[in-house]
């Protein structure tokens, strides 16, 4: 079953266009890794999924529903709100700056949401946050501010943060990407773990290590477009067009 | 030896209206604050007609003198609105000291709640978090920190301005000063009164001081 479908996805910023009839599928349990140059739409596309970003036009469905349809920025079709409202909860997003909050200390980052959104009891919440936080490492950080957090500790807490809501899909926007690179191991092996765990993964990475281990189906994005789709095999032994060509050397 | 009598036999009246200055410094920036909060979150609304209210009420407060807001709450408005008039001196300045302080309050607060990190909106609405929530747990407890420093000031600010009071002959420490000026008829007591003065200032630095650093920790 296809956990996310997107048909013609396009995103104009004014007369800057970001995104152009972009058609991506992600299965259930399916690891999809999204590479591309700088500039490629790949964090647009990926935001504009959970709306942080409004497209222009274009559908999205999830699980062979229609999720939201918009032509000409006018939404001509939506799920009702009730069920969209669900089902944006239930799409984790990991930022590049983490963006945890610093006036929660790792318990209260991960614990917020389930009773805020969730309305969970505080007991219930933090039990749930503490499970989590165990699972990315950090039982000892429990009581800590962000601030005191190494950049790959941030990281993880942000992925037990948005594990906390049980969501269906994750979404990575580049999450090593602001990392020194010796603390990028500890956070994909927390995300190689989810992966293994079944859960469905939409990842921007430049990690093309991950890319090659990890992922199911690897997408090329470049000027807004996709321009190849395939295993990591053939992706990365055999692209077809220049422009992955290009990418693959100057990156590999 | 005479002058330092003088001075002490003043001190009784002159805290007294040191009393009524803490007082009326200390309600009037807590409402400035609070209701500046209410402001600042208005002001940048996305609703316009709440967002142009706020810039209104702003641009009103910080463009006329607040010698002639003072006045015009106790002397003009109980002319044309018989009731509202307000018979209690303190209440009337703690009203328009509010007011007044409110709409400055509300653009350091509006600075402050907009420079914090466009990521923590993006990461509270990820997690489905609403604007209200986002607010009240999120980004006005981030921006108390950054708050402290200004209100600080505008506390220190209000403690002068308070001296305007006595034209409505409410009996601030300025006041009292200038009575004991014309009934002593003599200049001596503004020295023990702006040592009062200095001594608030001195007191009020050193508290916002500490819990600056205070806040500064829990992050």
């Amino acid at each position: 079953m296809s956990m996310i479908r997107t048909e013609n996805l396009c995103k104009s910023f004014g007369d800057l266009e970001v995104l152009k009839d972009v058609n991506v599928e992600v299965d259930t349990g399916e690891v999809v890794v999204v590479i591309g140059p700088s500039g490629a739409g790949k964090s647009t596309f990926l935001r504009s999924l959970n709306t942080l970003e409004e497209i222009t036009s274009g559908k999205i469905f999830i699980e062979d529903k229609i999720f939201i349809h918009r032509e000409n920025n006018k939404t001509l079709d939506k799920m009702d709100n009730a069920a969209f409202k669900a089902l944006l909860l239930e799409m984790g997003m990991v930022f590049q700056r983490f963006n945890l909050f610093p006036n929660k200390t790792v318990l209260g980052n991960v614990a917020l949401a389930p009773m805020q959104v969730r309305k969970k009891s505080r007991e219930e919440a933090e039990a749930i946050a503490k499970r989590l936080i165990d699972r990315v490492g950090l039982s000892d950080k429990l009581d800590v501010y962000p601030s005191k957090l190494s950049g790959g500790q941030q990281q993880r807490v942000a992925i037990a943060r948005a594990l906390a809501m049980e969501p269906k899909i994750m979404l990575f926007d580049e999450p090593t990407s602001a990392l020194d690179p010796e603390l990028v191991g500890e956070v994909l092996n927390v995300m190689k773990d989810l992966a293994r765990d079944g859960m469905t993964m939409l990842v921007v990475t430049h990690e093309m290590g991950f890319a090659r281990e990890v992922a199911d189906k690897v997408i090329f994005m470049a000027d807004g477009q996709v321009l190849e789709t395939g295993t990591p095999e053939e992706i990365f032994s055999a692209p077809k067009t220049d422009k992955a060509k290009q990418f693959l050397a100057s990156i590999l | 030896m005479d002058t330092l009598q003088k001075m002490i036999s003043w001190l009784p009246q002159l805290l007294d209206g040191t009393r009524i200055t803490i007082l009326m410094t200390i309600t009037s920036t807590c409402a400035g604050v609070i209701l500046g909060i209410f402001l600042a979150l208005g002001k940048i609304s996305r609703n316009v007609v709440i967002s142009k209210l706020c810039s209104a009420y702003i641009f009103f407060f910080r463009g006329t003198p607040l010698l002639m807001q003072l006045y015009f709450l106790y002397y003009a408005v109980p002319m044309f609105l018989p009731a509202l008039t307000i018979n209690s001196r303190f209440l009337a300045a703690f009203i328009a000291y509010g007011l007044n302080s409110a709409a400055y309050c509300a653009e350091f607060i509006r600075a402050a709640i907009q420079s914090i990190d466009h990521g923590q909106f993006e990461a509270a609405k990820a997690l489905g978090l609403s604007y209200g929530q986002t607010m009240r747990l999120l980004i006005i407890p981030q921006s108390i920190r950054r708050l402290v420093p200004p209100v600080g000031n505008e506390f220190i600010m209000m403690l002068k301005d308070v001296s305007l009071v006595s034209i409505i002959s409410l009996g601030d420490l300025t006041k009292v000063t200038r009575s004991i000026n014309s009934s002593a008829a003599t200049p001596l007591v503004f020295i023990p009164s702006m040592i009062i003065y200095l001594i608030i200032t001195a007191f009020f630095t050193f508290v916002f001081n500490r819990v600056e650093a205070h806040v500064a920790k829990k992050e």
